[in-house]
């Protein structure tokens, strides 16, 4: 059992709604090494976000509700913190990144002011203190005459540099792990690319651990060590990048990876197209979730929802099918 | 420039178009500037190709889509279609043009209207322009709707009864109504989810070699339009900076935007991705109330140099069918 500081097991949240209850995360198990960058892979709606919000406690309740579940950090389940000690976990030893920057800042508080708060309230520094400090870090994020900006409102700031402002509140407690919320898919790819340089930086200065959200396996590739692909409410495959790209075992990463152009295409070729949609899940499913679009589907996924198999080194995917042979495993 | 002349494989001929926003402010609402959204673009489309036109949030490609269409009335320029100067025409005229030309808009939940049925939404086109009637329209609709694999019986449902896919398809449909021979498509996939978008992009496709349909391509991502292009455009600040064939653009992009916006594009394969060059671009784009003087892009430009700043490098021919604006594109050939 490898020592990981964060360690997930058996997840499950489900959301109340006028149409039913909606099992949103369905049994999610992972762990997360000292230092490593993780990436979560999936298209809307299949948990990846719900999942970290749950281990951060911040899913609204009602109507979401944490089902089950444990989450151990340093020793506690943030799963049965109090709102207040889990409160002093998130933003002080786990920092967060969401997607929207024009939303996730407040309008009416200086730059200065939002980036100072953390400090006071966590690490305890005078207002002082909190002030300088404030300023080393939008120099760390690459924003020039830190010190004078400080003064300016979020809208004054482009939303790369409101982005950079994140960043750098999220690692103002100097947190041992970082999670971003596809933190990058409301910004351009010049700005995406200066974001992703700032964080693979940040990451080798200051060591911290990354779970990286996202929807785009082009930006997972050239930044996380490790994949998590979710479908369903659950994890489909779980494997080291480069093995992840160049062997996948679920048909539904396989069809997602099919499904890319690449910006370096030798020759146009149809786009491989995965009929139907991603599931809404009105109860926990029996079979496997993605049969009903899946092309290698056989009796067995009907009957059984298969659970993460073995198919290679620290290689895992929920599937009864080998798909090179198109026989059960 | 481009060409002037027009032979008959143009079908759309865009000639400095311009296409300024006012800036109003005080008591009086005094023009007191002007977003310069489309700034001078120049391009051809040839019929039955697709033209992908690029760039970032910002920098004019759905305004000059829209101009095109005459949704907005350009500041200045000109746009000929099949020989026809579109800014001159007026009612009647360019409402039996509007027929040959058609959009598909970008966000599949707000361009459908909720309170239609699909039978309603794809039938308005037929019935505004008098061209069906009756049970005919019905046909015809029913028809459409096998054309973007839409079950037919569906045509009584509402918009919101449809995934954002199934929607897209139904702005598809509504497009190809009335027999269109261009369609300009508003970043027609930026929406959907990633397996989705094959679907969407799959099907436009079809249409396209079915019915020899001419696509504006607008998008942001380079990787999706290398897919679907036979040429080009990138667009900056409300400049073409940059048009040739997909092969050539990719290959050997000449202009240094066009270079650091392909190198910013993640590619999905670590090996591939690990061993690229990456230029990576300091600062954000100006705004376009106030764009720099000379090259719009000279403020984060890696080459940039004096002359920059002083005169707007010519959009010019570098090799056949190869367009660049910078002074030093010879560089990179």
């Amino acid at each position: 059992m490898p020592d990981f500081i964060l360690d997930v097991q058996g997840l499950e949240t489900t959301f109340r709604t006028p149409d039913g209850v909606v099992h949103a995360v369905n049994g999610v198990s992972f762990g997360l090494l000292e230092g490593e960058t993780l990436g979560v892979v999936g298209e809307s709606g299949c948990g990846k976000s719900v999942t970290m919000l749950s281990v951060l406690g911040l899913i609204p309740s009602p109507p979401g509700k944490v089902e089950a579940g444990k989450a151990i950090f340093s020793g506690q389940d943030l799963l049965k913190m109090s709102k207040e000690d889990i409160r002093h976990v998130r933003g002080a030893q786990i920092g967060m990144v969401f997607q929207d920057p024009m939303t996730s800042l407040n309008p009416v508080l200086t730059i200065g002011r939002q980036l100072e708060e953390p400090l006071m309230l966590h690490i305890g520094m005078t207002k002082n203190q909190a002030r300088e400090r404030a300023a080393e870090l939008l120099s760390m994020v690459g924003i020039p005459n830190a010190k004078d900006r400080l003064n300016d409102y979020p809208h004054q700031y482009s939303g790369g540099m409101r982005q950079r402002v994140m960043i750098a509140m999220a690692l103002s407690c100097s947190p041992q792990i970082l999670i971003a919320d596809e933190p990058t898919t409301a910004l351009d790819v010049t700005i995406q690319a200066q974001i992703m340089d700032l964080v693979k930086r940040l990451r080798d200065e200051l060591g911290m651990a990354i779970i990286w959200i996202t929807h785009d396996l082009g930006v997972v590739a050239g930044l996380a060590q490790r994949v998590l692909v979710m479908y369903g409410g659950f994890i489909i495959e779980e494997a080291p990048v480069q093995e992840l790209y160049s062997n996948p075992e679920h048909p539904y990463t396989i069809g997602l990876l099919g499904s890319l152009p690449r910006v370096d295409e030798k020759e146009r070729t149809k786009l491989f197209s995965i009929e139907g949609q991603p599931p809404v899940l009105y109860q926990k499913p029996d079979a496997c979730p993605f049969a009903p679009r899946c092309k290698w589907a056989m009796e067995h996924c009907w009957q059984e929802n298969p659970p993460l198999l073995v198919v290679g080194p620290e290689h895992r995917a929920a599937c009864w099918v080998d798909t090179r042979t198109g026989r059960h495993r | 420039m481009v060409t002037k002349e027009m032979n008959n494989d143009t079908l759309l001929h865009v000639d400095d178009l311009k296409m300024h926003f006012p800036i109003h402010r005080g008591v009086f609402q005094r023009q007191v500037g002007a977003v310069r959204a489309v700034d001078g673009v120049s391009f051809d489309v040839k019929r039955g190709e697709t033209l992908g036109l690029v760039g970032e949030s910002g920098c004019g490609k759905s305004t000059t889509g829209r101009t095109i269409l005459q949704l907005y009335k350009p500041t200045g320029g000109s746009v000929t279609f099949e020989g026809t100067d579109l800014v001159n025409l007026k009612g009647e005229q360019m409402r039996q043009m509007r027929r040959k030309m058609q959009m598909i808009f970008q966000d599949p939940y707000a361009s459908l209207n909720p309170r239609m049925t699909v039978a309603q939404l794809v039938g308005e086109p037929l019935m505004v322009h008098n061209a069906a009637t009756g049970a005919e329209i019905n046909e015809r609709v029913a028809h459409l709707l096998e054309l973007v694999n839409l079950n037919p019986a569906f045509a009584t449902r509402y918009p919101h009864e449809f995934s954002g896919g199934q929607r897209q398809r139904i702005g598809v449909a509504r497009a190809l109504a009335l027999q269109p021979s261009f369609i300009i498509c508003d970043e027609p996939i930026s929406a959907l989810d990633v397996s989705i978008q094959a679907q969407v992009v799959n099907l436009l496709e079809e249409l396209q070699e079915q019915f020899n349909l001419t696509y504006l391509f607008i998008a942001h991502d380079l990787s999706m339009v290398r897919h679907i292009s036979d040429r080009v455009a990138v667009m900056y600040l409300g400049v073409i900076v940059e048009l040739a064939t997909r092969d050539e653009l990719y290959a050997k992009p000449l202009h240094p935007y066009t270079q650091a916006l392909l190198s910013a594009v993640p590619i999905p394969d670590p090996v591939a991705d690990a061993k690229r060059k990456r230029t990576i671009l300091q600062g954000d784009v100006p705004s376009p109330a106030n764009p720099p003087s000379g090259c719009r892009f000279r403020t984060r430009c890696p080459i940039a140099e004096a002359v920059c700043a002083e005169s707007r490098p010519e959009f010019r021919e570098i090799r056949p069918g190869h367009f660049v604006a910078c002074f030093f594109a010879e560089r990179f050939l």
